[in-house]
């Protein structure tokens, strides 16, 4: 295989990688490493080099679309940025002493909790509850266009989501990835945010916390331009699709096929990872 | 109180959005320019990615890379289009803090500080 074609295969991935990424709000990241170290043989670090630059073009490609329909909570973002960015700051580092063997097979862990995640249908957990004294206090409650209508929500669990989201940051900071599936977990589950702006929040957020590592690994000559350039371009113009469709998408039973992908590929990942084969 | 707040909020978030637009499709271009460059260069070659070497100083730090591009480098012209894809989320938050001021929140122009401050230290250790 030349270079000519490998770089032309890898735009092909990364643009159905990027589109599937932005429809679930799970990111691009999340297949990209597994389609580049299984598929395409490349080494891992160049791997989650270039799907960190790829997590970043998703996420501002498609902001610009999501931000018009006016589903996205600035405020929520904003804050929940300071812990994903600290945790990003944290995993960069962790992942310079960290063999890649373990970082495959945190990997796929990661994987398979995203696709038990896709699986659970997408159920909002509005609640009716009393103001929350942190979401009051950080102003977070809003509301979002649905159906003919502004729907308002509350915020609930503030500090739990924040914390969650530390966690995110380090994952993706470690691995590359955007940690949607963290994110829309903290924001979904636990401070109880309806589904289209959990979504669009996320993917906001993602670009900030992959900055965040971004620095750290372009130092560590992690990111290498043959690679980055074809899965940034492919991945950027999948998210730009994704988010021109997502207004009106069976969302449901496209995270239910992609939760059967991901979790194939997780288990590769792992068993890969535990051969030592990385 | 809340209906002017949300209406301050929502043209803030269109301007941020088309900021963001325009630094993504602008790296994105410059990204595919050194790209074409690439491959019309080396395409012919056999890739290696197997084994991981880490990139030549050139491509690690923002003022190598700037110099790799000014000789027209075809892989020092994409890392500069990467490097600008990486302010891109950095330049939003710096707006931002902009943003949250001309609605004189300072709560969150401090938030908006402290994350600026954190990327800032990210991208400038090494």
């Amino acid at each position: 295989m030349s270079t000519f074609e490998f770089t032309i295969l890898i735009a092909i991935g990364s643009l159905v990688a990027g589109m599937i990424g932005a429809l679930t709000g799970l990111g691009g990241g999340v297949v990209i490493v597994p389609l580049l170290t299984l598929a395409f043989g490349v080494d891992i670090r160049y791997a989650i080099g270039a799907s960190l630059v790829s997590v970043i073009a998703t996420s501002s490609g498609a902001a610009a679309a999501y931000l018009k329909e006016g589903f996205s909570n600035m405020r929520v973002g904003m804050f929940l940025e300071i812990a994903t960015t600290i945790g990003a700051i944290t995993g960069a580092y962790l992942a310079a002493s960290t063999p890649t063997s373990a970082i495959a097979i945190i990997f796929g862990v990661v994987l398979l909790y995203s696709a038990y995640s896709a699986n659970k249908p997408p159920k909002d957990l509005l609640t009716d509850e009393p103001p929350d004294r942190y979401a009051t206090l950080l102003k977070f409650d809003g509301s979002y266009p649905a159906d003919g209508g502004e729907k308002s929500y509350r915020v609930r669990h503030v500090p739990a989501g924040f914390g969650l989201m530390y966690v995110a940051g380090v994952l993706s900071g470690l691995l590359g990835i955007g940690s949607g599936a963290v994110k829309v977990l903290a924001m979904d589950q636990a401070m109880r945010i309806p589904f289209k702006v959990s979504t669009t929040t996320s993917n906001f957020m993602i670009g900030v916390t992959a900055a965040a590592s971004a620095g750290i690994y372009l130092h560590r000559g992690y990111i290498d331009p043959g690679i980055a350039m074809p899965v940034m371009l492919g991945v950027l113009a999948g998210a730009l699709i994704g988010a021109r469709i997502l207004p009106g998408a069976k969302v449901r039973t496209l995270r239910l096929v992609f939760s059967v992908v991901i979790a194939a590929l997780a288990f590769q990942m792992i068993f890969k990872g535990v051969k030592g084969s990385f | 109180m809340a209906q002017s707040q949300a209406w301050g909020d929502k043209r803030f978030e269109v301007m941020m959005g088309r900021l963001l637009r325009f630094g993504v499709i602008f790296a994105a271009a410059w990204v595919l320019a050194g790209g074409i460059h690439y491959l019309t260069q080396s395409g012919a070659a056999k890739p290696d990615y197997k084994a991981f070497h880490g990139e030549p100083g050139g491509l690690r730090y923002p003022r190598e890379i700037i110099r790799e591009a000014i000789r027209l480098d075809a892989r020092g012209l994409i890392q500069l289009g990467l490097l600008l894809l990486i302010a891109t989320p950095v330049a939003r938050v710096a707006f931002s803090v902009i943003g949250f001021a001309l609605e004189k929140d300072w709560m969150y122009v401090g938030i908006t500080l402290i994350v600026l401050a954190l990327l800032v230290y990210s991208l400038s250790s090494s």
